[in-house]
């Protein structure tokens, strides 16, 4: 267990199984995307209320749903991090939050898209694109911590324990802005899905938001692999690495 | 042969991609004096940080009374009295109200004492001058008064002597052979050329202990 | 020369946490008062901010009325996160906080103790000032009454959420800025249900289930906070 454990905190692994693990991931990833955005976007029915312009949601949700994901995806990081100090956790946190920042914003920037014709407008401060814009702020504070701590290891813990705090913080916000929105604008058309969504718009919607998460595990396998190759610069292995000419 | 009261293994601590020092192992025993030398940039005063538990980007083993020193914070700090580079003087308060405020999380010390004290640094009169109109070498003292009211065993003194003049030096230099007699230890960092009988020299930038 | 022997003492032989608690708090009062402009400071900006809002937005009774709760949130938030770059940074330039991150005692208990400090030298001057700057944005009497005490509850949280970022931007450079950039998406949430109640409250609807919420939030942040920055101190610590 401990030899396993010890194995997952290894650099080096990582980089072996990530390299074998990546062109899988990103064909999949491709594929099912691909699959889910031409069959929502092209065959689905369409909405009785929105008509053509609610199909943006093949591409909102899945960045939406991803985006908070990386969060907790981060926080989960963040413990093993504070806790164990394993290296490949930091690195993970480092390397994915600026992508859970451009998911942020493209799903606040799908959902002006969608707004538009909707409501007439780029912008309303409806609950979930305010909890959204909410989320594009943390991971901006995330980032702007850990840009300006000098030290890694230093970096690293700071930026999980703002993590940690963001993540406990995450469900009163949500929740707090779901109240103040009811305070101040009832009854407005809300841009959550409704249960009652027929198996011809979820189904495509569901395959892309697993290909979205696919072609994120391949980004975060790339971007975490760029940052052990600057990290472990003066060690054997990605000096023979390089030699080799196989990065 | 009594136990180590710090016993260090095989520490090894880097610094913005730099090996400040590796496999340095070392004991404090009590009725010694330590002395920490080595260029500047060497890693003196990270070195007594980490040993006082301020630092922890290092790796290696560390013990304290022979029991490793993770699992007994609390015991540690209590007896362990760390003097910095920042003496942790507030300029606003008195150096009475100074000492009063720094003691107050360790035990209990008499205004009386803390006053005598601060006479044996040389501070007579200035008890109730705020610290901020005090030279460098004066604010230093308040935070010395504490090595003469101090029950911890085990001290780590960073730079102790700058900003001090040659009488103060020799007063420092008697206390901390009196420490190390009364059975405490004492580790110091210096630029200063401190030469006391049977002191252990510890040199980094190259990771030697020897002892003379 | 040679007195008693000194030997490692166990650790009952120390002082008691709340003594400790109580030495570190009445230390930052005692500093701040030698200090008195710098308690000032808050306060000028807490009514400054709230100044610009009749002049840069209108001086209209009705806007006043129904925006007022909302401005004085916004400006005693501006305020506490203004005044929080001083939290630890005058401790962390001289050392003190190098001797209470040594003191044997759980560090997140004195870091609570320097949070309250802190409270009652910013949060607690703000919501004193409230009433008048309450009567000047035409806030009726019923109204104030709910502000003051959403504030009372509210800036307290504001303080130890603060602490945090205070904690972890710690001698970085253009600490300040990054500070806010950290803390204010953690005061939203205060911050709606503060002005949230007022409004109840001005429409007559009942507000004690969203005062017994914003209580809630202090006590978790009373809970989670200090642990959060203790940790994050000893981080920055290790950094410096």
């Amino acid at each position: 267990m401990w030899q396993f454990f010890h194995k997952l905190g290894s650099p080096k692994w990582f980089y072996g199984i990530a390299t074998r693990l990546m062109p899988w991931l990103l064909v999949a990833g491709v594929l099912l995307l691909l699959a889910g955005i031409v069959w929502g976007l092209a065959f689905a029915p369409k909405d009785y209320l929105q008509g053509n312009s609610y199909r943006i949601i093949f591409i909102h949700v899945p960045t939406a749903f991803l985006a908070q994901s990386v969060y907790i995806m981060m926080a989960v990081a963040a413990v093993v991090t504070l806790v164990w100090r394993m290296k490949l956790a930091d690195v993970f946190v480092k390397a994915v939050a600026p992508v859970g920042l451009v998911l942020t914003f493209l799903a606040l920037f799908t959902g002006a898209v969608w707004g538009k014709p909707t409501w007439g407008t780029w912008w309303i401060w409806d609950a979930r694109l305010t909890s959204m814009l909410i989320l594009l702020f943390l991971y901006g504070g995330v980032i702007a911590l850990d840009r300006a701590i000098n030290d890694e290891k230093s970096a690293a813990r700071a930026v999980a324990v703002l993590v940690l705090v963001g993540v406990v913080n995450i469900p009163i916000i949500k929740y707090s802005v779901e109240w103040w929105n009811t305070l101040h604008q009832p009854a407005t058309f809300k841009l959550t899905e409704k249960p009652s969504m027929p198996a011809e718009m979820w189904v495509p919607l569901l395959l892309a938001v697993l290909g979205l998460y696919l072609i994120f595990g391949w980004l975060a396998c790339l971007r975490m692999q760029t940052e052990i190759l600057v990290r472990e610069q003066r060690t054997r292995w990605v000096k023979d690495l390089v030699m080799a000419g196989r990065f | 042969m009594s136990e180590p009261l710090l016993q260090a293994v095989n520490l090894q601590c880097e610094r913005d991609e730099r090996i400040l020092f590796r496999d340095l192992s070392f004991s404090v025993m009590p009725g010694t004096v330590t002395r920490v030398e080595g260029p500047n940039g060497s890693g003196k005063t990270t070195l007594l940080r980490i040993l006082a538990g301020l630092n922890d980007a290092w790796s290696g083993d560390l013990y304290w009374c022979g029991q490793p020193r993770a699992g007994q914070r609390e015991s540690f700090l209590r007896n362990m009295l760390y003097l910095g580079h920042r003496p942790g003087i507030k300029p606003l308060l008195t150096p009475l109200e100074n000492l009063r405020a720094l003691m107050a999380g360790r035990r209990p010390v008499s205004d009386e004492v803390l006053s005598r004290a601060l006479e044996g640094t040389g501070l007579a009169g200035f008890q109730k001058v705020p610290c901020r109109n005090l030279s460098a070498g004066q604010q230093r003292r308040v935070a010395l008064a504490r090595l003469l009211v101090a029950d911890e065993p085990l001290w780590l003194l960073d730079e102790v002597f700058t900003a001090i003049d040659s009488d103060g030096v020799k007063a420092i230099e008697a206390l901390l052979q009196q420490r190390a007699a009364e059975g405490g230890a004492v580790v110091v960092t210096t630029h200063h050329n401190l030469q006391l009988p049977g002191m252990q020299r510890i040199v980094l930038g190259g990771g030697q202990v020897d002892d003379e | 020369m040679t007195s008693n022997p000194v030997r490692v003492q166990p650790v009952n032989e120390s002082i008691g946490v709340a003594a400790a608690m109580k030495a570190v708090f009445m230390r930052d009062i005692k500093v701040a008062f030698r200090q008195r402009q710098d308690l000032l400071n808050p306060l000028l900006f807490f009514v400054m901010v709230v100044t610009l809002f009749p002049l840069g937005v209108s001086p209209e009774v009705s806007f006043l009325r129904e925006s007022g709760a909302g401005i004085l949130w916004v400006a005693a938030l501006l305020s506490v996160l203004l005044s929080l770059d001083h939290l630890f940074r005058h401790d962390f330039d001289d050392g003190t906080l190098e001797q209470l991150v040594l003191q044997p005692q759980p560090l997140f208990l004195l870091v609570l103790a320097k949070t309250l400090a802190h409270w009652m030298l910013t949060g607690l001057p703000l919501v004193i000032l409230t009433p008048v700057l309450g009567v000047m944005v035409h806030q009726p009497g019923n109204s104030i009454g709910i502000l003051c005490l959403t504030l009372l509850i509210g800036t307290p949280v504001l303080s130890l959420i603060g602490s945090i970022g205070a904690a972890l931007t710690l001698g970085l450079r253009s600490a300040g800025v990054l500070l806010s950039l950290l803390i204010i998406p953690l005061y939203i949430p205060v911050l709606i249900f503060g002005t949230g109640t007022v409004a109840a409250a001005s429409e007559g609807a009942p507000v004690g289930a969203y005062l017994a919420l914003m209580g809630a939030f202090l006590v978790l942040a009373l809970t989670l906070a200090p642990f959060a920055s203790a940790s994050a101190l000893k981080i920055s610590m290790s950094n410096s």
